[in-house]
């Protein structure tokens, strides 16, 4: 999608800060989906629109269907009915390779093949832009070098992957997908196996990327990170969308009651101000009120 | 995109400065691993040394000068010609075609013991050519397509048995292990059904030999060989990126139904035409992608080292095959089974013990 020089452009002027008045643009779209899992239906008649260049958390309890929904916007999950659509076409009208230039996947947890060292795996994100006997097209090295650097792999470069720690793993499927260079990248729980300290870098390493103009969709487990990182936040709740839009204008204690069944209090997070839940459990009692607004 | 080099960047953990990594080879647009050349260069040499010893041995010796001059220069001789050099020829051909069928079952089922002759694709083709002889004239073309059909037809099985909730490798294995049996013990009935000259011929070959083999017998068993290499060669790129799993073979663009269904077609052809044959040699398919692997220091299960070890393997088996009782020409597929069990056997005390 480097074809596109406009796009980036269009996209942040579509981000809900930047203009909140004009309406974000679309690329990425969901119409009357019905998904199925199994003999378990997850959603029905699931509507929804992913802004272009901005940061999509989707947040929901466990079991709710984000990662449904997620594999459903890359083809991993054929809908029931209705469609998911991209760029006006229907995901499953696409080309294989030519999907797979434009929406880049993280799976929660990725094979690695035996033996296979962090270059290596980070070149095979190159897969869909090379021919069908695999031969090196001259952008190839310099993506997966741009990726390494990015994801800052670039030092483990020749190690193999099955002797890294799980922060480090991480940093290189992140890599193997930037190296992909798709305009839109989906992550299903990227943070789920990291410790807070890398779970911190790789979510400080998306809101990059979508400063550079890149679209990120990631299914967050942890609420607030949700609200401090992302431009837009979708909350499922059994397979239905529960409310959308600018975290701090969706997040209040009604919500997370509907979402996730918790009692809490929104507070301002001290740092940056976005909405911070602090659950309150049965016989808590409120010490520090928050300030009340204004 | 813009250059992300010079941005600042958060500080990560850095890790110690690795030891040099593993070195390529560089022609135009293709790349090589270094080790992966230098290990085809000494697997061609062994081929090619082994292929001399084949050439030269036999009720009596020639020296390899004879065998040159038979070979470049003026001579004739039906024996070298004739005999030991199709018998050579097809050894190296069938055990690279069992290497590389090997490899795209350990590939498709991610798991070692993931190979045509563990799963009963063998013992499946050698039913269907069993079939042929006893039942139909046994042509060569008949055997080779009851061969071919008969395996297709235990893989269609095993797939259907496995596939129950969602493709998996072991499971597949597992299932492939009883249908093995049960193969076996239908090949049995069908022979001891058959007529007594039949059942002779049928149980002489149902190791897996060579004897006998001659060029009349190979050119229709290369023809197709060659023409299901040439297509594996053009999606063996597409086959190493399902080596993720499927979510991102998927999503890197690999239409991952028509490729499985195409590898499954080629493996049984490979699996089934050297059946057709040479009987169902046992273990080379087994072995011979996962030594390749090993030597290569390559990730997943590459393809050309096991065809290359495929090819060394079945060549050496057969010269100890010959060699062991001669004047006894034994069936190759006894020592393949012996070298390959010793080999199985490691293999699944280590399995458990990681287990």
């Amino acid at each position: 999608m480097t074809a596109h020089p406009d796009a980036r452009a269009d996209a942040r002027a579509g981000t809900p800060e930047a203009h909140p008045d004009t309406p974000p643009t679309v690329r990425l779209t969901a119409r009357d989906l019905t998904l199925r899992y199994g003999d378990r239906v997850v959603s029905t008649r699931l509507n929804l629109d992913i802004p272009d260049g901005a940061f999509t958390a989707v947040v929901g309890p466990n079991g709710c269907g984000k990662s449904t929904l997620l594999r459903a916007f890359v083809r991993l999950l054929r809908p029931d009915s209705g469609h998911v659509g991209f760029d006006g076409r229907d995901v499953g009208d696409y080309p294989a390779k030519a999907l797979a230039r434009q929406l880049g996947f993280l799976p929660q947890d990725p094979l690695a093949p035996e033996d296979i060292r962090v270059r290596q795996l980070v070149r095979r994100g190159r897969f869909p832009h090379q021919s069908l006997l695999g031969l090196w097209a001259p952008g190839d090295e310099e993506a997966v070098e741009e990726a390494m650097v990015a994801a800052g792999v670039e030092d483990l470069a020749d190690r193999l992957v099955r002797e890294l720690s799980g922060g480090q793993r991480q940093r290189v499927w992140v890599a193997m997908v930037l190296a992909q260079r798709t305009p839109y990248l989906l992550l299903d729980e990227p943070t789920s196996f990291l410790d807070i300290t890398h779970q911190y870098q790789l979510l400080a390493l998306l809101s990059e990327l979508r400063d550079r103009g890149r679209t990120v969709i990631a299914v967050l487990h942890d609420i607030n990170q949700a609200c401090r990182f992302a431009d837009h936040m979708v909350a499922v709740r059994e397979g239905r969308v529960v409310a959308e839009g600018v975290p701090a204008d969706i997040v209040d204690a009604a919500l997370i009651k509907d979402v996730f069944d918790l009692p809490s209090l929104i507070v301002p997070d001290p740092v940056t101000g976005t909405p911070m839940v602090v659950p309150t459990l049965q016989g808590d009692r409120v010490e520090h009120p928050p300030p009340l607004p204004g | 995109m813009t250059d992300l080099r010079e941005r600042p960047r958060t500080p990560m953990t850095r890790a110690p400065r690795p030891r040099r990594g593993p070195r390529e080879l560089r022609l135009g647009r293709l790349r090589a691993d270094l080790r992966t050349v230098v290990l085809t260069v000494v697997l061609v040499a062994i081929a090619l040394g082994l292929a001399l010893v084949g050439l030269c041995f036999g009720a009596s010796w020639s020296t390899p000068g004879e065998v040159f001059a038979v070979l470049f220069g003026p001579e004739h001789s039906v024996v070298i010609v004739e005999w030991r050099l199709a018998r050579v020829t097809a050894a190296l051909v069938f055990g690279a075609a069992l290497g590389v069928a090997g490899a795209i079952f350990q590939n498709l089922t991610r798991n070692p013991m993931g190979s045509p002759d563990v799963i009963g694709l063998d013992t499946g083709s050698y039913t269907g050519a069993l079939f042929a002889i006893t039942v139909l004239a046994g042509t060569s073309g008949q055997r080779a397509l009851a061969s071919v059909v008969g395996g297709l037809a235990v893989a269609a099985a095993i797939y259907l048995l496995s596939s129950k909730g969602g493709f998996s490798g072991l499971r597949l294995v597992v299932i492939g292990i009883g249908v093995n049996a049960m193969m076996t013990a239908v090949n049995s009935w069908i022979v001891l059904r058959a007529e007594l000259e039949v059942a002779i011929a049928a149980v002489g070959w149902s190791a897996g030999s060579l004897n006998g083999v001659g060029w009349h017998h190979l050119w229709l068993p290369f023809t197709v060989l060659a023409v299901l290499l040439a297509l594996l060669v053009a999606r063996a790129h597409a086959m190493h990126q399902t080596s993720f799993g499927d979510a991102i073979a998927v999503t890197t663009g690999v239409s991952l139904k028509r490729l499985r269904l195409l590898m499954v077609l080629i493996g049984v052809g490979c699996t089934a035409t050297v059946t057709a044959v040479a009987g169902p040699i046992a273990f080379i398919a087994l072995a011979a992608p996962q030594i390749g692997r090993r030597l290569a220091g390559a990730p997943g299960v590459p393809l050309l080292p096991a065809a290359l070890t495929g090819a060394v393997l079945l060549l050496g088996a057969d010269l100890i095959a010959q060699a062991l009782l001669a004047p006894v020409a034994l069936p190759v597929g006894v020592v393949s089974t012996a070298i390959g069990g010793c080999y199985l056997i490691r293999l699944l005390t280590r399995e458990v013990r990681r287990a």
